[in-house]
């Protein structure tokens, strides 16, 4: 049995990423032949197989970034082999049967390593001592653990990661928690000393048990190695999006004001029309182009919510092009309604129909997602009354409209059901200062109040 | 010092290129030929590394063929990126075991080669950590993506000098990446030819290579 290892393709490299399987467990290689592909820093690198012979195991999969020497997949030798010669026989059955003991090599072990030699206890322990990861020889030395107290379950008695993280959670679960952590920096707990063993409610006593061990060893405890948690690498949007949010949160000074608006007119107006506008424009009317309305009318009349900074200039925009945020299955888009002042209600409507459904086909074009001025974000579509939004780069403020949900309000000292939404202002307070925000969404809380405009 | 041979192919589709590398890549791993630094200029293509994710091309297919823009899947590193008339595409096909057996020394290579050859035109560059390129405070105004195979690179960088950045919209979702920009754009009136007399001369100082053209 050839180990396969994670090659070391620099000095300073002590990782790589998997990217790809060149060929599939069970399948046959020959030495040099390409095996797997690895990827560092925009590098994509061949990978030869350093033996010819079956692949019997991937340890590694797909996609995983593992330190340098990890063993990240086996091979035996195929004349004759012991092991090599079931992983063999069973590869035409593999194809449908789909057994995949490649995911968790311990399972493995019991199945490819057995007929080898029915190893004795001691001989696990020499085994030990020999090959070691890197990985497991580091967590070893970082936590002080005898690796002779280790069982290994990997291929042959070799303790693998996993076998390292159980033995120390094992130490963890047995150790008595007042006396073996040697005087913790923490406050001792709020009980007299002589109740000590006696444990108080179950969850506060796990805590303290485990708070001076985090404490004693300063070691980054990361739930994600533990096999109950798994690791998935972000999609590119979504480093994409991670990326813009904080980049949107560095440059701008971010405050958000909150309008309670009485939407009843609005709701009124919407109710007399929706089954004539379905029936007429094939879709339905909902309160957002409403409020897009309203908010590109408060846009012409404060341009400077209509703007972006460029040094220390500001760019008023001429154009008033609506960004909409548009929740997709991984992510977020945010295609624009160009000149949306110049739209009806119906206009906008369609508009948001129609990008909306084409943003999550993937069908936009490129011009459709840029050239945004002012964005609005439909959060209380999933139910949220009100949130705080995070400005779209690089304009100076994001607009976003809670639920329209019925709520006793008080109107001339009596109390009377209105329908009622939140509005939401996120603006740059480099540019804007609060009392020009207030303005800008009180003027579009008025026109949503008094709405006179018919829609049909 | 060894020898490099610098072949300017001009105009040249990507996958015509591509097959020129793969034939130059088996030469140069069984020792026919030294280190070949191909320079040429692609007409508009997107092209897709394998670790690319699909949801970066923000054009569909048939909206990147209206445009007049090839689409292809790739293996070198990285992930989608844009090439056209105006940009400066540079494969390096190297023995790394005859310089360094460092893949990541050699991308830093490539990236220092760029920057002094920018700096050349008076047009300051840098790296930014974590993101393989070269950078102006107006943008990326490099990309690199390398394959190697048995220490044998292929694939490289591509340098925009005067390239129509508009096209790297078809690419850019929903304005989240950062801006792209250009020696052009960064006012360097700098002609194709003089760039990439820089280039060989840099690439050749970094790569202690003797450049001849060929």
């Amino acid at each position: 049995m050839i180990d396969v290892v994670m090659p070391q393709m620099g000095e300073s490299i002590v990782e790589g990423t998997l990217t790809k399987w060149l060929k599939r467990a069970g399948e046959h290689v020959e030495r040099d032949e390409p095996l797997f592909e690895i990827s560092t820093d925009k590098v994509d690198t061949e990978i030869p197989s350093p033996a010819a012979g079956v692949l019997s195991e991937i340890i590694v999969e797909e996609g995983k970034t593992v330190g340098i020497n990890t063993v990240v997949g086996r091979i035996s030798d195929s004349n004759g082999a012991v092991s090599g010669a079931p992983a063999q026989a069973s590869a035409p059955a593999a194809e449908a049967a789909k057994p995949q003991p490649q995911a968790a090599p311990p399972q493995s072990a019991p199945s490819s390593a057995p007929p080898e030699a029915p190893q004795p206890a001691a001989e696990v322990v020499e085994e030990t001592a020999g090959p070691l990861s890197p990985l497991v020889r580091k967590m070893a030395r970082e936590n002080n653990i005898d690796l002779t107290k280790v069982k290994g379950t990997g291929a042959g008695g070799r303790i693998t990661k996993q076998d390292l993280e159980n033995y120390l959670a094992a130490q963890t679960q047995q150790r008595p928690a007042p006396s073996a952590a040697p005087q913790p920096q923490a406050p001792p707990p709020a009980q007299p000393r002589y109740a000590a063993p006696q444990p108080p409610p179950q969850p506060q006593a796990q805590a303290v048990a485990t708070i001076p061990q985090t404490v004693e060893v300063p070691r980054p405890v990361f739930p994600g190695e533990a096999a109950a948690s798994r690791i998935e690498p972000m999609s590119n949007m979504r480093q994409k999006i991670a990326e813009h949010m904080v980049f949107s949160k560095h440059t701008s000074a971010h405050v958000t004001t909150v309008h309670k608006v009485d939407m009843t007119r609005v709701a009124k107006m919407r109710e007399r029309v929706k089954a004539q506008f379905q029936a007429q424009y094939g879709f339905g009317l909902t309160y957002l182009p409403f409020v897009i309305r309203a908010a590109t009318a408060a846009l012409r009349q404060y341009p400077i919510l209509n703007a972006s900074i460029d040094g220390t200039n500001i760019v008023y925009h001429r154009d008033i092009n609506i960004g909409i945020a548009v929740a997709l299955e991984n992510g977020l888009i945010v295609p624009v309604i160009r000149n949306a002042d110049e739209k009806t209600v119906a206009g906008l409507q369609r508009s948001i129909v129609d990008l909306a459904a084409r943003a999550r086909s993937r069908q936009l074009r490129p011009d459709e997602v840029q050239g945004g001025t002012f964005s609005i974000t439909n959060f209380g579509s999933f139910g949220s009354i009100f949130a705080t939004p995070v400005i779209n780069q690089p304009q100076v403020a994001i607009l976003g409209c809670g639920a329209v949900e019925k709520e006793p309000v008080v109107v001339d000292d009596a109390i009377a059901i209105r329908s009622i939404a939140y509005l939401a202002l996120t603006f740059d307070h480099r540019l804007i200062d609060g009392a020009l925000a207030d303005q800008f969404t009180g003027r579009i809380k008025q026109i949503l109040q008094e709405w006179a405009e018919e829609v049909m | 010092m060894a020898a490099c041979a610098v072949r300017d192919l001009g105009r040249i589709g990507y996958g015509d290129a591509f097959e020129l590398q793969r034939t130059l890549v088996e030469q140069r791993k069984r020792g026919e030929i030294p280190d070949q630094l191909l320079i040429v200029e692609h007409p508009h293509v997107v092209t897709m590394g394998r670790n690319g994710h699909d949801e970066n091309v923000l054009a569909t297919p048939e909206l990147l063929a209206r445009a007049g823009i090839e689409f292809h899947r790739t293996d070198r590193g990285g992930d989608v990126t844009y090439h056209g008339p105006g940009q400066i595409v540079g494969y390096p096909i190297f023995d790394l075991r005859e310089w360094k057996r460092d893949v990541v020394a050699y991308v830093r290579g490539i990236e220092q080669a760029l920057i002094d050859a920018l700096a050349d035109f008076g047009i300051a560059s840098k790296r930014i950590e974590g993101a393989t390129g070269v950078w102006t405070d107006k943008g990326k105004i490099a990309a690199i993506g390398v394959h190697i195979s048995r220490w044998v690179t292929s694939h490289g960088f591509a340098l925009n000098v005067e390239t129509d950045l508009n096209y790297f919209r078809y690419i850019v979702p929903c304005g989240l990446t950062k801006p792209v920009t250009s020696m052009r754009a960064m006012g360097s009136p700098a002609s194709r030819g003089e760039v990439i007399a820089a280039l060989e001369a840099h690439f050749g100082r970094v790569f202690k290579r003797k450049m001849e053209k060929s």
